[in-house]
């Protein structure tokens, strides 16, 4: 961590919907923000700095937003930073957004992310043909099939693993308002039935394509301190990103994710994550990336994460609940997702979960993205109490 | 706040790039930034990109940046799409936490391959502007004739700024477009957008630039003379074009106050000014007197625009001058948006 603490003090979303018709992107991210900054019992007048995210700018055909954002979050007069990651860009943005704090620089600073799909097409903005490659024009379930077929090869996870996280984080979002999907009686059969996209990705096995958007307030030590609102204190941030081709990559179980988990337990003092972690709010856009992130994050030894997700540890009443909120499986406005995690741990820490609060035991909560080919990742871990120094 | 100091540059720029990638065209100036910095690529903490998305013409333009980095094994990286300045400001702020001392940034674009004034409209309001399609060259002329007119001044403040320009950027590695070119003769030239002529318009480039920032001992150990960042600041304005008072550049005022800009003279200031106005615009709002502060003596990004890259130039370019005791003081600002609508300012000094 840095010289100064930062916490999370508000917390807003929208409601994710396939459609938000009746905003324009600016509204959309307005909506968050205010959620988020009334939460924090602020007003636009107290904030320092606005840091945006989002996925590529080709999906909404919109160049550099946050100078068309500015006004709308309140950003006039202030300095405005906007992060674009890939998918790991939701967490990304919020730790530069922290470290905007912990590096003493600013004491308030309003983050937002968002991704409008309604008015995109990710799977046209992810294959744009390019001179001198090999069109793929397969988005991005045809490029993560074959890496869940080589997880299952390695691993000999039986085929059914990834129906039933497709299965909990479905039923997970039923308690969450502002998830996008909600299916009353989504059970195993529904989604084996489901068509198959890309083998074996069925369609219930996939992410839905949502409008949203996300808000933190970051406050440092003293403006938390003062707050009343609940906390979730940052205990450690990490980024790490590899190359998406290299000789002898592992793209099941990419170097960077563990080096990156490596780095955020070491800078949080996690020794346990299974143990140490009430929940997890991980990024699972396909839902066999359960129990191949159980292992990337060392919740488990190599092969063995989908001997969790069988056994029912990552429900939401399991030892360690992974998406109690519903993941990105059941809201996924793409470039807002990874923020999404960061902010439903900080959630749970804050107990501010509502009907898929988990228990807390330890106060401590993971929130992770990744993006790209498995290849960018942003962590941060948060908790109900102030990192001991 | 920690110290920390701009300790190694390295750009290129061409016209038009027509045999490399943007891989490519990168591999070779963090090379140079690299090897200028005294520091082993293991030792650097952190990498921070700025790049466009458009101006690649294809999604995730920063993959291409790490395959250039070398990114095996993984490294810590971060990427604004925003000119690479703002992934300076971020590498600093980072450096303020105190987790690492170093910092390589590094921005590129190949503009060539597209039509970046197109490009440069995709940044307006998508609702109610960029529907209209304005260029960035059709804006920047609103903007330099509403300027004129309210300073009393002709088109001849124009060619004297874009003649000066060409003449400065005689020594610049990486300028594309330099000479003797007279007031007289630029006046001649028909205008493209009134009443900017072609020299009014910023030279695009295809290119790359890269700075090694560093901390306190760090810098010291390896940099005889630092340029120690003294104070970086950036503001935003409104997007609309009608709200703002395109005379003047309050955000740049605004940065520049509070990053002490306003303290004292400056032996040298570097604008991303990409327009002969913008420069005038910049000069007042930073307190510029030419008497005393020389101009964008690297000629500016009239001389060699590489988009993305270009306002991190400016700090590279500030940096080289204290690093050769040519100057003790340095403003460099950066710019992003229509018409100037967000301004970075940052002040270098020696020892």
């Amino acid at each position: 961590m840095g010289h100064e603490l930062a916490a999370v003090i508000g917390v807003g979303q929208t409601k994710h919907r396939s459609s938000r018709k009746d905003v324009s992107m600016a509204g959309l991210v307005r909506e968050a923000a205010i959620e988020a900054l009334d939460d924090a019992h602020m007003t636009w007048k107290d904030i320092d700095a606005v840091v945006i995210g989002k996925a590529p700018d080709m999906f909404e055909g919109i160049a550099m937003p946050e100078l068309y954002l500015a006004d709308a979050l309140g950003a006039v007069g202030k300095p405005m930073m906007r992060v674009h990651t890939a998918g790991s860009v939701g967490g990304s943005t919020a730790i530069v957004a922290t470290k905007l704090v912990t590096g003493g620089v600013h004491k308030r600073v309003l983050t937002v992310a968002y991704e409008k799909q309604s008015e995109s097409n990710a799977t046209w903005g992810l294959s744009v043909p390019m001179p001198f490659n090999a069109p793929l024009v397969a988005g991005a379930g045809g490029f993560f099939a074959p890496l869940i077929r080589a997880y299952m090869y390695r691993s000999g996870a039986p085929r059914h693993i990834g129906h039933l996280v497709a299965v909990k984080d479905r039923r997970a979002a039923l308690r969450n308002p502002k998830a996008h999907l909600h299916i009353p009686d989504i059970d195993l059969k529904m989604v084996e039935e489901s068509f198959m996209l890309w083998d074996p990705i069925r369609y219930l096995d996939t992410c839905p394509s949502s409008d949203g958007a996300m808000a933190l307030v970051i406050g440092s030590e003293d403006v938390a301190d003062a707050s009343e609102s609940p906390k979730a204190w940052v205990h450690g941030m990490a980024m790490r990103s590899e190359p998406t081709m290299f000789a002898k990559r592992d793209q099941v179980n990419p170097l960077a994710g563990r080096q990156c988990a490596k780095d955020l337990y070491e800078i949080a003092g996690i020794a346990e994550p299974r143990a140490e972690f009430d929940c997890a709010e991980v990024y699972v856009p396909f839902s066999w990336f359960e129990p191949m992130w159980l292992e990337n994050l060392g919740f488990c030894a190599e092969g063995e994460g989908w001997k969790l997700t069988e056994a029912g540890a990552t429900a939401p009443d399991g030892d360690i609940p992974w998406n109690p909120s519903g993941g990105v499986l059941s809201s996924n406005p793409i470039g807002a997702s990874g923020m999404v995690r960061f902010g439903e741990a900080a959630q749970q820490v804050r107990r501010r979960a509502g009907g898929y609060q988990v228990e807390m035991k330890t106060g401590k909560a993971l929130g992770h993205a990744y993006g790209g080919g498995s290849q960018f990742f942003s962590m941060w871990v948060v908790a109900d109490h102030k990192p001991t120094a | 706040m920690r110290d920390v100091a701009v300790v190694s540059f390295a750009a290129s720029g061409t016209p038009r790039e027509l045999e490399h990638n943007e891989v490519e065209i990168i591999v070779p100036v963090l090379r140079e930034a690299i090897a200028g910095s005294g520091l082993a690529k293991s030792e650097i903490g952190f990498v921070c990109s700025g790049s466009l998305d458009y101006l690649f013409g294809g999604p995730f333009a920063f993959v291409a940046g790490v395959d250039a980095v070398g990114a095996v094994p993984p490294i810590r990286e971060s990427h604004v799409e925003m000119d690479s300045a703002w992934a300076l400001y971020e590498a600093w702020c980072y450096i303020q936490t105190g987790e690492i001392d170093s910092a390589l940034v590094y921005g590129f674009s190949k503009g060539s391959i597209g039509d970046v004034h197109e490009i440069l409209t995709m940044q307006m309001d998508p609702y109610h502007v960029l529907p209209l399609w304005p260029s960035a060259t059709d804006m920047a002329a609103l903007q330099a004739r509403a300027y004129l007119e309210a300073n009393d001044l002709d088109e001849r403040a124009l060619a004297e700024v874009s003649s000066g320009a060409q003449r400065d950027a005689a020594a610049t590695s990486y300028a594309v477009r330099s000479g003797g070119v007279t007031v007289d003769e630029l006046l001649a030239a028909p205008k493209v957008a009134d009443p900017l002529r072609g020299a009014d318009i910023f030279a695009a480039a295809d290119g790359a630039a890269a700075v090694v920032i560093a901390a306190e001992d760090v810098a010291r150990r390896v940099c005889p003379r630092p340029a120690w960042i003294r104070g970086i600041e950036h503001r935003i304005e409104p997007h609309g074009l009608g709200i703002r008072d395109l005379t003047r550049s309050e955000s740049t005022r605004l940065a520049a106050q509070a990053a002490g800009a306003l303290d004292g003279p400056a032996d040298i200031a570097e604008l991303h000014a990409q327009f002969s106005h913008e420069v005038l615009i910049l000069s007042d709002a930073l307190g510029l007197d030419p008497a005393v502060t020389r101009i964008n003596p690297s000629g500016g990004p009239l001389a060699g625009n590489c988009l993305m890259a270009a306002g991190l130039e400016r700090f590279g370019e500030g940096a080289q001058r204290i690093w050769s005791g040519e100057a003790n003081r340095a403003i460099v600002h950066a710019t992003s948006g229509p018409c100037l609508q967000h301004n970075m300012v940052a002040v270098l000094e020696g020892e």
